[in-house]
C-alpha cells in the first residue's frame, strides 16, 4: 500500500509540470522556435500552407490570452516546418527515383 | 590460407570489374540529355495509353475518358473561352499609349508563334515564357504589367495560342550550359515532392493520369501545357500556365511560388520541351 502510494505520488509529480497552464513566455519561446523553422523551410523554397496556418492560429490564440492553445499551435507549426525541411532535404536526391527514363 | 587470399583477391577483382562496368552508367544517367528524356517521356505515355492517338494527349482528361470527351466536344460548339479570344484579339491589335502594339515586340506580329514559347534567352541566361514576354513588352512601352494568372493575360495568351492551333510544339534548347541547367532545374521541380500531401507534379500527372482525384480526372503530363491557357469551370474563368502551377502547389498544401519565378519558368521549359511535336490546342476548357 505504501509502495503504491509512493508510486502514485511520483506519477503525480512527474505529470505536474505538463499540467501547468502555459504563460506568455512559454508561448514566445514556442513561437520563436516555430518561426525559425518556418523561415528555414521558406529559404529552401518549400514552405507548407499548413505551417503558416498553424503559426497564425498560435498568434491569434496568444492575442486572445489563450496561451495553452497558442503553445500547442506553435509546437504544431514547428513540427510541420521541420517536416517540410526534411522533405526538401531528402528530395534533393529522391526526386530522381520518380524520373521517367 | 592461400585459398583464402585467392578468394579475397578474386572477390576484390570481381567488385572492381562490377564497379568499372557500373560507373559509366551512373555518369550517363546523370548527364543532362533532353532528347533522350523527351523520347522516354513520350514513349511512357504512348505505351501506358496505347489507344490514345498521340496528338490527342494535348486534350488532357478528355483523352483519357470517352464520355468526358463527348461532353467536351459538344461544349466546344460554344466554347467557354470564346469571350477571351475576342478580348485577346482586340487587345493584341490595340495600340499602347505610345502608338506601338504587341506586334512590335514579337516575331510575325505575335501571330502563330505560341509553339516557340518558352525559349531560352542567351542574353539574359534565363527562360522566357510567353506571359513574361507579354508583360515585358508592356513595360517596355510604358504600360503597367498585367496579373500573370488570369483576366487580360489569359485573354492575350488565349488568342495567341488560338493562332497557333495545330502547330507542333517546337521548343529549342541551345547549346548553352545555362539552358541545360534551366531544363534540368525544371525537370527536378516536376519530379520533386512538396507540400504536406507529399505530392510532386508527377504523382498526379505521370503516376495517375486517367484516375480520379476527388471529382476530377487527372490529365497526363504529356502535352499538358499545349492547351494553355484554359477555361476552368472550377475557376469560373480563364487561367494561365502560371495559375495552373500556383493552383497545383496549393492543392498539395505547398505555398506557391511567385508567378514567373525561375522554378516555374524552368518547369514550363521542361514540360514544353518534352511535348515537342504535339500540336498546340489552346485555349482549352477543363472541368
Amino acid at each position: 500500500m505504501k509502495r503504491s502510494l509512493g508510486l502514485a505520488m511520483l506519477l503525480a509529480l512527474s505529470l505536474a509540470p505538463s499540467a501547468r497552464a502555459a504563460n506568455e513566455a512559454d508561448y514566445k519561446a514556442a513561437y520563436a522556435a516555430a518561426e525559425a523553422a518556418s523561415k528555414e523551410a521558406a529559404g529552401m523554397r518549400n514552405q507548407w500552407t499548413v505551417t503558416l496556418s498553424a503559426l497564425a492560429a498560435a498568434k491569434k490564440a496568444a492575442d486572445g490570452g489563450d496561451f495553452d492553445r497558442a503553445v500547442a499551435a506553435a509546437r504544431e507549426a514547428e513540427a510541420l516546418a521541420k517536416a517540410s525541411i526534411f522533405q526538401a532535404s531528402s528530395e534533393k536526391e529522391a526526386w530522381k527515383a520518380m524520373e521517367i527514363r | 590460407m592461400k585459398v583464402r587470399i585467392h578468394l579475397l583477391l578474386g572477390s576484390l577483382g570481381a567488385a572492381l570489374v562490377a564497379f568499372a562496368l557500373a560507373a559509366p552508367r551512373v555518369t550517363a544517367a546523370d548527364k543532362v540529355d533532353p532528347v533522350a528524356d523527351a523520347k522516354a517521356f513520350q514513349n511512357f505515355f504512348f505505351q501506358k495509353f496505347p489507344n490514345v492517338k498521340h496528338e490527342d494527349f494535348v486534350n488532357g482528361p478528355y483523352s483519357m475518358n470517352e464520355d468526358m470527351k463527348r461532353q467536351w466536344q459538344e461544349k466546344e460548339e460554344f466554347p467557354p473561352y470564346e469571350f477571351a479570344l475576342d478580348a485577346g484579339k482586340e487587345m493584341l491589335s490595340t495600340p499602347f499609349k505610345n502608338g506601338k502594339t504587341y506586334a512590335d515586340c514579337f516575331p510575325n506580329g505575335g501571330i502563330g508563334i505560341r509553339q516557340n514559347y518558352p525559349y531560352f534567352d542567351s542574353g539574359e541566361g534565363k527562360v522566357v515564357t510567353l506571359e513574361l514576354a507579354l508583360n515585358r513588352c508592356r513595360e517596355a512601352n510604358g504600360e503597367a504589367p498585367y496579373s500573370y494568372v488570369k483576366d487580360e493575360m489569359a485573354s492575350l495568351t488565349a488568342y495567341m495560342a488560338y493562332t497557333s492551333r495545330g502547330k507542333p510544339m517546337d521548343i529549342k534548347i541551345p547549346d548553352d550550359p545555362r539552358a541545360l541547367a534551366a531544363y534540368e532545374n525544371g525537370k527536378r521541380y516536376f519530379y520533386t515532392r512538396r507540400g504536406q500531401m507529399n505530392f510532386s507534379c508527377a504523382s498526379c500527372h505521370v503516376q495517375s493520369p486517367g484516375e480520379r482525384i476527388r471529382a476530377e480526372t487527372l490529365a497526363p503530363a504529356l502535352g499538358i501545357l499545349n492547351a494553355m491557357p484554359i477555361y476552368r469551370s472550377e475557376w469560373s474563368g480563364m487561367g494561365t500556365t502560371s495559375r495552373r502551377f500556383v493552383t497545383c502547389n496549393s492543392q498539395t498544401r505547398a505555398v506557391p511560388l511567385e508567378p514567373q519565378s525561375d522554378e516555374y519558368r524552368d518547369v514550363e521549359y521542361f514540360l514544353s520541351y518534352v511535348a515537342n511535336g504535339l500540336p498546340i490546342s489552346g485555349p482549352g476548357a477543363r472541368p
